[in-house]
């Protein structure tokens, strides 16, 4: 029933937190607005110790969140980018063959070290290049790094069977220099877009949360905050619009990152208000499809910019 | 549904009662189909050790981010912890649960035959009328728009096939004329046929000793052995991997009598290749890639029958293209994917609608193949509104009424290489009745086409001579 601290890995943070309160209101004073619900699985996630994967539309804040976290854990934040074909080479180690060769080479010439011993050099730390997941779990960290791995869906399967293992054991083996143990364990958030299934098996490794776009109160509270230089009525009209938008059968829904760029890109064409001309310009800012675009511009658009301005007056 | 109640368990330590409140709870889940593992259940009761549970929302967020692993299950999540939260209150509410019960309604679990049943019982009478409607409106629509009658099309079957022995026969027959015998025989031949599929260089390299790129890590332990001097190159090549495929097929009432026929096809192909995405249609879309990965082909069938509500309905095909494409296009086609759509065309929807589709379609995947049964007959022409708004946005366009044309397929799908598919830069126009007058032809490797401007792998497939001179080669 009770959590036993000796059967967990060891995780060390400088900044502790003891309830969800707590976490939450840290994560306000960082402005990352959100709700009790993500506050209360990220307080498990540090308290259970368990990776965390976030999936959600793009654009909802996903990745934003691993960094928030890394800052106000005041720890190193180590970016994993997953793409098709990314392999061990690239996400775990690999070593400096340049170096080695040129390493052989001076040897040679000098002749001053023994064959065994140009071995043992050869394939020491020195010549090894980290890469993220190895990174993530170095003895060189004095406390638990944030270890983001971003757009997990990107990979391919032989990359989740690599994740599987290094999330249970947090150990890496290196067959030149033998097994690398995370000294402390890293804080693992994992993102996915959802264009393909992560496999069952690794989902059920972590916490899961589904960031769905944000409602209204929401959208207006994150966009305040992140342009400032936004006046209030423009920025009640864009979330107006953005969420009418959102009811619209669109192939992308705009999200969060969409409503940023839109309100910057109002901005720097100075508009003050919300109108319909200045909407028809920038559409493509926060549609990103043509048939989208074409869908909404004229009609659509007008009825959402006349239902900004009733809602602001 | 099992009624629980969620009182306190009596004579065991309080706090073992609230884990076995949470083993209830995750038993309720899996009973509503949730697919929830015990180290997930291991992990939930770690979390209320931590947070607050006399808090609703906490417990509430703490239980979905352990028991949850999709979004699609947080509907059914809600519902059953709502009951769960009400229960663990009031033991005694037991009516207004019945109540929840009956409004909840979810899919089938695998774990309660009973309640599956029910829904089987129920969704079929509904889709019912409709179908029957649907049917006749289509009939009025059919005859407006064309005037050969289908079923004239297909009962005329061709003449020109020289018998080289019963199975040859069988291989050149409509489908839509097996006797129950040949249809076991067909099956026979269908699951002894083998399916490859064109491939694809991934991003990954794997050893090979005349490789495009050096294998620096194997090259220089070697060159250990000469003392440092790299005597031989280690090489790597790029990895090869089947394209995916995905099939969408028709089951409509007008499919009927191909459709349990393509299932058994559809089937076969599921079980030979790696990664094949299913998904069928008449008025709405269902995906049956779980269904069909049943090793038997007859209890995979059942079991597809079983899932599919809206079996021999009306056509909605620019609908169920639509939901293909917003929720599960970017899911499933990945990677150079090629997509195999199975229907007549008798649609009665918006031509409008399926041209926007089917374009949107082509553009996401690598090949977009149209498998028609109707094809094979003579004189048939592909007129019907459906068909004449899609068809410039598919970039072959097939018969598949008969093992014949099943072979070919099989060759055409084997033999699609690396190059991309070469497509004329189409717009959407709208559809009107006299844009397309096109006929069927048949190339010289035997494949029935139609000429819709240049196709599959760059070259334009011109015209050749007229069915009967090519039949004849057969």
């Amino acid at each position: 029933m009770t959590v036993s601290p000796a059967a967990l890995p060891h995780q060390h943070t400088g900044v502790t937190f003891d309830s969800v309160d707590q976490l939450a209101a840290r994560l306000a004073d960082e402005r990352y607005i959100t709700d009790r619900s993500l506050a209360t699985t990220l307080f498990l996630t540090l308290q259970l110790r368990k990776p965390l994967l976030l999936e959600g539309e793009a654009g909802v804040g996903k990745t934003e969140i691993a960094k928030v976290l890394a800052d106000i854990l005041e720890t190193p934040l180590i970016r994993l980018q997953c793409y098709e074909g990314l392999d061990a080479n690239s996400a775990i180690y690999e070593w400096d063959y340049p170096r080695q060769m040129l390493y052989l080479q001076t040897i040679e010439a000098t002749g001053e070290i023994g064959r065994e011993q140009a071995r043992r050099d050869l394939f020491g730390e020195e010549f090894l290049l980290k890469r993220p997941l190895l990174q993530a779990i170095d003895a060189s960290h004095d406390r638990s790094p944030v270890l983001l791995i971003d757009e997990v869906d990107r990979a391919d399967q032989e990359l989740e069977a690599f994740l599987l293992e290094l999330l249970s054991d947090f150990q890496v083996t290196v067959p030149e220099l033998g097994t690398i143990r995370a000294e402390h364990v890293p804080i693992v958030i994992l993102t996915s877009n959802r264009t393909r299934e992560i496999h069952d098996a690794l989902k059920r490794r972590c916490l899961y949360f589904w960031i769905d776009f944000p409602t209204f109160e929401k959208e207006f509270r994150i966009l305040t905050a992140k342009v400032p230089d936004a006046p209030e009525r423009m920025a009640a009209q864009i979330c107006t619009f953005t969420q009418g938008l959102r009811e619209v059968d669109l192939f992308k829904s705009p999200g969060m990152a969409e409503t940023l760029d839109w309100a910057h890109a109002l901005l720097a064409l100075g508009t003050k208000s919300l109108n319909k001309d200045a909407v028809d310009d920038t559409l493509g800012v926060i549609l990103k499809y043509q048939e989208d675009v074409d869908r909404v511009r004229g009609e659509v658009a007008s009825v959402l910019v006349d239902r900004a301005e009733r809602a602001v007056d | 549904m099992p009624s629980t109640s969620y009182r306190l368990f009596e004579g065991i330590p309080l706090e073992s009662q609230l884990a076995a409140n949470l083993l209830t709870l995750a038993r309720d889940l899996r009973d509503s189909g949730l697919n929830i593992g015990s180290g997930q259940v291991i992990n939930l009761v770690d979390a209320v050790s931590v947070i607050d549970c006399n808090r609703r929302d906490d417990f509430y967020s703490a239980a979905k981010s352990t028991l949850v692993t999709s979004p699609e299950q947080i509907p059914v999540f809600d519902v059953v912890f709502a009951r769960f939260w009400r229960r663990l209150l009031r033991p005694e509410t037991l009516e207004q649960d019945a109540l929840d019960q009956h409004q909840f309604d979810m899919p089938p679990a695998p774990s309660d035959p009973k309640k599956g049943a029910e829904v089987e019982k129920k969704k079929p009478q509904a889709g019912k009328g409709e179908t029957d409607k649907e049917r006749a409106v289509m009939a009025v629509e059919d005859s407006a728009i064309d005037d050969q009658s289908k079923t004239e099309d297909l009962d005329a079957l061709p003449e020109d096939v020289i018998v080289f022995s019963a199975r040859e026969v069988l291989r050149k027959k409509d489908f839509a004329q097996f006797s129950p015998d040949e249809i076991a025989e067909a099956r026979r031949i269908i699951s002894g046929m083998s399916w490859r599929l064109g491939t694809r260089e991934t991003r990954r390299l794997e050893k090979a000793p005349h490789g495009d790129f050096i294998d620096y890590r194997r090259t220089l332990r070697h060159s250990l052995k000469h003392g440092g001097v790299p005597l031989e190159l280690r090489r790597r090549r790029r990895k090869e991997k089947m394209r995916p495929l995905v099939l969408i097929c028709d089951i409509s009432g007008s499919m009927d009598r191909y459709s349990r026929l393509l299932l058994q096809f559809v089937h076969a192909l599921e079980q030979g290749l790696d990664s094949v995405e299913v998904f069928v249609f008449s008025t709405r879309l269902t995906r049956i890639t779980r269904e069909l990965r049943k090793k038997n082909v007859d209890s995979a069938i059942e079991q597809v029958v079983k899932s599919v509500h809206d079996w021999s309905g009306g056509t909605r095909i620019g609908e169920s293209i639509k939901a293909f494409n917003y929720e599960w296009s970017r899911r499933v086609l990945r990677s150079g994917a090629t997509v195999v759509m199975i229907s007549d065309g008798w649609d009665r929807g918006d031509p409008q609608l399926l041209a926007t589709e089917m374009a949107r379609l082509q553009r996401s995947c690598r090949r977009l193949i149209w498998l028609n049964p109707l094809l094979g007959a003579p004189g048939y022409q592909p007129l019907t509104q459906g068909i004449r708004a899609a068809l410039p946005f598919v970039d072959a366009f097939l018969p598949i009424h008969n093992l014949k044309s099943l072979e070919a397929l099989a060759r055409l799908l084997g033999d699609m290489d690396d190059s991309p598919p070469v497509r004329a830069n189409r717009s959407i126009r709208p559809v009107s009745s006299d844009s397309l007058q096109m006929k069927p032809f048949v190339n010289d490797r035997g494949h029935l086409l139609v000429d819709v401007g240049p196709m599959m792998d760059g070259k334009r497939i011109e015209r050749s001579g007229s069915r009967e001179r090519t039949a004849a080669r057969h």
